[in-house]
């Protein structure tokens, strides 16, 4: 064990034994996403670096501190990436934190979300035991799948030391595309696009523009071209206007009205609700800038199979996760007693009660 | 592997089916004999026990209805779908209930657009493909069992297949799992939209081994069938050099559609089998697929052969049309019967290992079948580290299963101790519960079992399979190898 995993350890099991809260926190780059912030703050960037890189096996082993920049970085120097291409929001962003926070970029659409590429954590739990699961191979069925059930729990399960990545190939060449549709004809051209076998990595649309992104072989991005059509972005134009979806930088996440994030079936019809739009991930993901009342979009979200977060800005009072059916509210709050029995972990990040 | 024949106690089964028979039709609940016996074992058919009572629910209610009675009754249920599983999972308890899932088997929503499927947890995996054929898409996971197996399975076992490498496992093709609890709440995980709120109770329940909740409903994602697929089979005058070339397609950014690997012994056992035309005098043979757009596939078909070359194949042979591409397929789909027919019994073992590992693991198993007086032919998924390693013995030699035992459980921990896992694909269950205790820490059970009990407070979903109790890891008597180190590297292990 190393002294930085031999002091967080011996802190959580003090915290522990005495009841004092912590908040769990690496770069502080997503303190605005969640419920609230509860607890003196628990920095994991002591723990930081590459435990196991091998380019061959597809898999990055790295410490929970270690900044996201930085493991992008040495991935792109071999020619990989993490395909999920999870935001960062600024500079700091830990590995940890982006595993915790559990949120994807706009290749998620076709690459599949974080949770998809992990396949296995080290943590320590609320009792500071020094726990693993899953592992560095990519089929892996021994014991429950804790590692998926740790992305996206908000540091509310447990710290996380090591996470081991998968890692795709960066894509031989991409190419971005404009047309202007309105929005129900972007949906469903989305949609139809899902449907066909074509190299679509990544989708924006927002006030009449649909942007999308091909990756993939050569051969491949040119015969998709001709069947989409549109106009080719330039490549430096279209890099900047990718990040900006992912890193929330486009001028459509400027204003300060509270933003929520949509999430829905991909052929859902328009939400319908005043204020501006941008839909992503083929269909999927609805980030809707609106002062509108929080049940009426939770309520619209949920009756097109979906859920609502408040993710940015507003009045979190409203409850920034959508509620739990209560037999999945039970369960959750089982989990949590058991990963962290004394409840120290992150209080209140995700819902109020744990 | 020994038989065993659990005893069951009459009075508590008149009593489980009579209160059974309350809520369910009459047909639908078995105790007699002569109609249990069909389920007393899975595909591990080595593990054998009569089920107490067999309940068939018809629909989510009555599904429902069992569970709210054996928990009221505190009797156990094993859920079993089609009962090909490899592992015990579905191993029937002569104290429990044994829920077949055989009478939910309809496509309830198939949705082109957003290219989802809703069905019943004992629809057959390969008819979901079929119902969407006609929309040009398909469900990606396939085990070699798809026509068989159902979806209800695939979600509890995590099921993989020969794509797994590009299109992933059953995990990331589910998108929502309806369910009831052993409290007979009905809960949904996950959602028909990419994500739902709190945590990922889906992952935790996909591959979970019907020990958290018994599904009653999968809306799985359906992905665009390829214009075409091509195959390559390379083959090799040495075992490590077919190794090699698996990494060094990654190395190149190459990620096959199927990446599988068998080794000479396998190759001639299939080729007796099926005639999928293999080059019999090849040390292994490679199977490398390609599938996208024509001009995709032209492309890397080119960089793959040219890979295949410099890595040293002997013989490279390129599909050249769609009949040629299956017989090439046939073969390796056809490996475990053909390994079948060869042997009155075989052993499949599922260990995963990083690839660059093959080799070593390869030399090892060739050391144990000398120590052990037992052949072993090797499939394995090479582009995901999966092996599938047989080990022929007759069932009917108790020193030759003992010995079975003892050369697969050496091959599991050696796969832990090479930084894998004891099972990649087929499940824990019954099969190498005691190799749990060599993968993971007591705290780490402890923790596995603290996740069922969030589920399962009662415990009574699948007991005794997948989590082994800290005693029976103690009368094991296997050390946990931590992190990939083994006890004393210093000795040599065979």
């Amino acid at each position: 064990m190393s002294d930085a995993v031999t002091a967080l350890a011996a802190t959580l099991r003090a915290a522990a034994e005495s009841g004092r809260r912590l908040r769990v926190r690496g770069g502080g780059t997503k303190d605005f996403y969640g419920q609230s912030l509860d607890g003196e703050v628990l920095d994991t960037r002591s723990n930081a670096g590459i435990v196991a890189y091998e380019p061959t096996e597809l898999v990055v082993t790295v410490r929970g501190g270690t900044r996201l920049a930085e493991l992008e970085a040495v991935l792109a120097e071999k020619g990989q990436m993490l395909a999920f291409e999870p935001p960062h929001f600024g500079a700091d962003a830990t590995v940890g934190g982006a595993v915790a926070a559990g949120l994807s970029g706009p290749r998620r659409q076709s690459a599949g979300a974080l949770r998809d590429f992990v396949l296995g954590v080290r943590i320590l739990d609320g009792g500071g035991r020094d726990l693993s699961f899953g592992g560095q191979v990519m089929k892996n069925v021994a014991g429950y799948d804790v590692s998926r059930l740790l992305a996206g729990s908000l540091g509310t399960l447990g710290v996380i030391l090591e996470v081991s990545l998968k890692v795709l190939p960066v894509p031989v060449t991409e190419t971005t595309l404009r047309l202007e549709l309105p929005e129900d004809k972007a949906i469903e051209t989305m949609n139809r696009w899902g449907g066909k076998p074509l190299p679509v990595s990544a989708t924006a649309w927002t006030g009449g523009d649909l942007g999308v992104r091909l990756s993939g072989a050569e051969a491949a991005v040119r015969a998709a071209r001709a069947k989409i059509g549109g106009e080719v972005v330039d490549d430096a134009r279209a890099r900047a206007f990718w990040t900006g979806i992912r890193e929330h930088t486009d001028p459509f996440f400027g204003p300060s009205v509270p933003l929520w994030r949509v999430s829905v079936p991909s052929a859902a019809a328009s939400i319908g609700i005043p204020g501006d739009q941008l839909v992503e991930w083929g269909g999927s993901l609805r980030w809707l800038a609106t002062g509108a009342d929080a049940r009426v979009i939770r309520d619209l979200a949920a009756k097109a199979g979906g859920h609502a977060t408040l993710f940015r800005g507003g009045d979190k009072a409203v409850g920034v996760f959508h509620p739990l059916a209560p037999a999945i509210a039970r369960i959750h709050a089982n989990l949590k007693r058991e990963f962290d029995p004394q409840g120290i972990l992150n209080r209140g990040r995700m819902y109020p009660d744990f | 592997m020994s038989m065993r024949m659990g005893s069951i106690d009459a009075s508590r089964q008149a009593e489980v089916a009579a209160r059974l028979r309350q809520t369910l039709p009459e047909a639908s609940v078995l105790h007699d004999e002569e109609d249990t016996r069909p389920y007393e074992c899975d595909g591990l058919s080595a593990y054998r026990e009569l089920p107490m009572v067999v309940a068939l629910p018809a629909n989510e209610g009555e599904v429902q209805a069992v569970l709210k009675t054996c928990n009221d009754l505190n009797v156990k249920v094993i859920a079993r779908g089609a009962g090909t599983g490899l592992s015990g999972g579905a191993l029937p308890s002569g104290e429990g209930v044994l829920l077949s899932t055989a009478k939910m088997g309809k496509i309830l929503h198939l949705d082109p657009v957003a290219r989802t499927a809703r069905v019943q947890p004992g629809v057959r995996n390969l008819s979901i493909t079929e119902a969407a054929a006609p929309y040009g898409l398909y469900f990606a996971p396939d085990p070699s069992s798809q026509i068989a197996c159902t979806i209800g399975g695939n979600v509890a076992e995590n099921a993989g297949g020969v794509h797994c490498l590009k299109y992933g496992l059953t995990v990331h093709n589910v998108m929502r799992v309806r369910g009831v609890t052993i409290a007979g709440d009905v809960v949904e995980l996950g959602a028909e939209a990419l994500d739902a709120p709190g945590y990922d109770l889906l992952a935790a329940v996909v591959g979970s081994e019907g020990m958290l909740a018994v599904i009653t409903e999968v809306t799985v994602r359906l992905i665009p069938k390829p214009e075409l697929a091509q195959c390559i089979l390379a083959a090799y005058d040495d075992v490590e050099k077919a190794g090699n070339a698996v990494a060094d397609m990654i190395a190149v950014g190459i990620i096959p559609a199927g990446l599988e690997m068998m080794d000479q012994p396998a190759t001639r056992a299939v080729e007796e089998f099926v005639h999928a035309n293999y080059p019999l005098d090849a040390k292994a043979i490679l199977l490398c697929e390609s599938d996208g757009t024509p001009e995709e596939v032209a492309e890397e078909i080119e960089r793959m052969t040219e890979v295949l070359r410099r890595s040293g194949a002997t013989e490279i042979r390129v599909s050249r049309d769609e009949a040629e591409r299956l017989k090439f397929w046939a073969g390796r789909k056809a490996a475990f019967p053909a390994v079948g027919r060869i042997s009155p019994d075989y052993y499949c073992m599922d260990g995963t290992i990083p690839r660059r590992r093959l080799g070593e693991m390869l030399h090892a198993i060739a050391e144990l079948e000398k120590k052990y007086r037992l052949r072993c032919p090797n499939v394995f998924h090479a582009g995901d580290g999966n092996l599938h390693p047989l080990i022929l013995f007759d069932a009917n030699d108790p020193d030759e299963l003992h010995r079975t035992e003892q050369f697969a459980a050496e091959v599991l921990e050696l796969s832990v101790a090479f930084g894998g896992t004891v099972t990649g694909e087929h499940g824990v269950g019954i099969e190498k519960i005691n190799q749990m205790c060599v993968q993971f820490s007591p705290d780490e059970l402890e923790m596995f079992r603290g996740v069922k009990r969030a589920f399962d407070p009662p415990g009574l979903l699948n007991p005794d399979k997948n989590i082994p109790t800290l005693h029976r890891c103690a009368e094991y008597g296997k050390m946990h190898v931590h992190r990939g180190q083994l006890p004393h590297p210093e000795l040599p292990r065979f």
